[in-house]
């Protein structure tokens, strides 16, 4: 027979437990711990807080650009809580929700966005990379430690974010393969939100979704709803059983929504309507893990208040902290450390032609 | 000592650090079974099985960036480009994070990878398999970029990029890989990055040069002496940077004429950077304007014509002459 058929998959789970009128999956909905819920939320509502705040410091010029995050915390905070400290999270930009989970400071964002160098330092015990800004290209780097995750035998994963324009890239397509070929222990997270700025989900690629492109590499895909945290949970923690049990890597696609601008130096009145942004609006990730919590007797109404007024307190104390310590960053001599585990001479040299200059004008400047 | 090629140079210096260091892994397209395309990686596979050599499907942008990962992660990887024509597609990796993780994350993770790739002309080889475009690399902040000259050199010094905590590129001159033989130690030899050495003492004249480059400068050393009983200074850079520029003014004080010879394009060279260091630190002792012996700035011509393209001996010696006409 010269024309045969070769059969492949051609249908794709979509996961949602907790959908946007508030309905749950009851077959589906995980055993978690209140405790473990509770933190979720916590950490969902400093996040929206926090951002909120952010750009409002943006507004006052007290920060630079920075990447909003409103719509999409479930769709990162779910895929991270399942996770060890002992596994490596290799973040995109956008988020911020996974980082405050994993440790990451308040006034570190502040003070990073307030472009400060300091505030991009990892500490020793978190096992993530810092942001990375060129779209898609980290990816490979968690191949690449998921390659070293599974030589020295551990049973750790490295889960790695990206958009749903970085599917479009080279080495998103090239980071699969890898992961596929050497059998890695890797989760993939799409956030799909819709918008690479200005261009839509449809005009990155013809295919129906993004979840399918895992069948090209051999791994598993799967499309959750990513504004319900409780299907990101899920097909994280088995994505990630998965990858530590030896049984690969697997491409999660969260349909999600970015609900802000793509950075404060975008208008997204230019791309996009009103109507479609209100529409997501109903399908707002923290009104509904409230409204499931709440229904569970988890979350009464004047607990959300403490919370809210907690989370406040929180943020606020952070900005004074870390606008009390940016008073003492901006050393300039910062800016030739860090090249080189040893300074090269003719940086030396460089540096101290810095410095000669630096007291030439503070002098000029005693003498005026 | 045993005489060596280049390739079985490479060959002994991966292979020592392997049995040193398990966080060595070599990777890259056809490096295993075939024991790569030059053969420098010949039967590292059968030495250390193919959890530590691993061929690698065809992309060298994840080659690199797969390194990037494993590097922070700890392990030591040194990832092989067939050509370096074909290394572009790493430059992006390359430049956005192999070269910027240690500063982005305030020195909490470093990259210590090795990409090495056969570089230049002379082999009569297919479009892309002839360039010499280290300067690329070397305008790379966090990067290092070594190119090794002969045989025992090659071996000390990927030693010692395999040893280096930072980023390095290491370009072999194809056209050295099998060219001569010479004795190599079998005990380890480390030579450090970023200093260069004086391969041959005169007090007339400069001349510098690297990589496959270091034959015809030689040559032209010795026709000098011989043909016109001129004695030139002859010093390899090994390292295009971090450049170490001390022994190049300390000659160019001696000799106050000076030519650099590469076989990459002239414009925005690592000649222009020899000159500049000289500009700035030997100027009052220069005799004469700073010679460039270099490629041109075209793209390197098909085989049939690329022997006009690179410099060879006889245009070391017309350059060297001019200078010593220069009053």
């Amino acid at each position: 027979m010269p024309k045969t058929r070769i059969a492949l998959p051609d249908s794709l789970d979509y996961l949602s437990i907790l959908d946007e009128h508030g309905k749950v999956d009851t077959g589906l909905e995980p055993a978690l711990d209140d405790s473990l819920l509770l933190r979720l939320h916590r950490t969902m509502l400093l996040a929206r807080r926090f951002d909120e705040r952010l750009l409002s410091l943006q507004r006052q010029g007290r920060i630079g650009t920075f990447p909003p995050i409103a719509g999409q915390e479930a769709a990162h905070l779910g895929a991270v809580a399942p996770l060890r400290a002992s596994d490596w999270v290799v973040p995109a930009f956008r988020e911020m929700a996974a980082d405050l989970w994993r440790g990451r400071s308040l006034e570190s964002i502040i003070i990073y966005n307030n472009g400060f160098n300091e505030g991009s330092r990892i500490p020793a015990e978190r096992h993530d990379m810092p942001i990375s800004v060129p779209v898609g290209s980290q990816i490979l780097h968690a191949v690449g430690i998921a390659w070293g995750m599974q030589y020295r035998g551990t049973d750790d994963v490295a889960m790695t974010f990206f958009g749903d324009g970085a599917t479009s890239q080279g080495d998103f397509h090239e980071g699969l393969n890898f992961a596929g070929v050497f059998q890695l222990p890797v989760v993939f997270v799409c956030q799909n939100n819709q918008w690479a700025i200005s261009i839509p989900r449809s005009k990155q690629t013809r295919s129906q979704t993004l979840a399918q492109k895992a069948f090209a590499y051999g791994i598993p895909g799967i499309q959750v709803d990513g504004n319900d945290i409780l299907a990101v949970y899920v097909a994280a923690r088995e994505a990630a059983e998965r990858a530590r049990s030896g049984g690969g890597a697997t491409l999660i696609e969260c349909v999600t929504y970015r609900m802000a601008v793509h950075t404060t130096a975008d208008d997204p009145k230019r791309y996009r309507s009103d109507v479609e942004v209100e529409e997501w609006r109903r399908k707002d990730p923290l009104q509904r893990f409230q409204g499931y919590l709440s229904a569970r007797g988890l979350l009464t109404a004047d607990a959300v208040k403490a919370e809210e007024e907690q989370v406040a307190a929180d943020i606020q104390a952070a900005v004074e902290r870390a606008e009390a310590e940016m008073t003492s960053l901006g050393d300039p001599l910062l800016m030739f450390e860090h090249a080189y585990a040893e300074m090269p001479e003719y940086l030396t040299e460089q540096r101290a032609d810095f410095i000669r200059f630096m007291h030439s004008t503070q002098k000029e400047g005693d003498h005026a | 000592m045993p005489k060596m090629t280049m390739v079985q140079a490479l060959n002994l210096a991966l292979r020592q650090e392997m049995a040193r260091d398990d966080s060595v892994i070599v990777l890259g397209e056809d490096v295993g079974v075939d024991g790569g395309v030059f053969r420098v990686t010949d039967g590292l596979i059968e030495a250390f099985g193919e959890r530590r050599v691993v061929d690698t499907p065809l992309a060298e942008s994840a080659i690199a960036g797969m390194s990037i990962g494993m590097a922070v992660y700890g392990l030591k990887p040194v990832c092989e480009m067939q050509f370096d024509g074909f290394s572009y597609y790493t430059m992006h990796q390359i430049e956005a994070h192999a070269s910027r993780l240690r500063w982005r994350s305030q020195g909490r993770y470093h990259v210590p990878m090795v990409l090495r790739a056969p570089y230049g002309g002379g082999v009569r080889a297919l479009e892309h398999h002839s360039e010499s475009r280290e300067a690329f690399w070397a305008h790379m902040p966090g990067l290092k970029m070594v190119i090794p000259s002969s045989p025992r050199n090659a071996r000390a010094l990927l030693v010692s990029a395999i040893r280096d905590p930072d980023p390095v590129i290491f370009y072999e001159p194809k056209a050295v890989y099998r060219a001569f033989r010479e004795e190599v130690p079998e005990e380890e030899e480390a030579l450090p990055i970023g200093r260069s050495r004086r391969v041959r003492e005169g007090r007339d004249l400069t001349l510098i040069a690297y990589g496959a480059m270091m034959r015809p400068t030689l040559e032209a050393a010795e026709e000098l002496q011989r043909r016109h009983g001129v004695e030139a200074d002859v010093i390899d850079l090994l390292t295009i940077s971090p450049l170490d520029d001390s022994l190049l003014v300390e000659s160019a004080r001696k000799t106050g004429r000076v030519a650099v010879v590469h076989e990459a394009p002239r414009s925005f060279g690592p000649g222009a950077e020899v000159v500049a260091r000289l500009v700035e630190k030997a100027f009052y002792h220069l005799e004469a304007p700073v010679a460039r012996v270099t490629g041109y700035d075209v793209i390197i011509p098909l085989f049939s014509r690329e022997k006009y393209y690179l410099p060879g001996a006889a245009r070391i010696v017309d350059a060297a002459r001019n200078l010593l006409a220069a009053k």
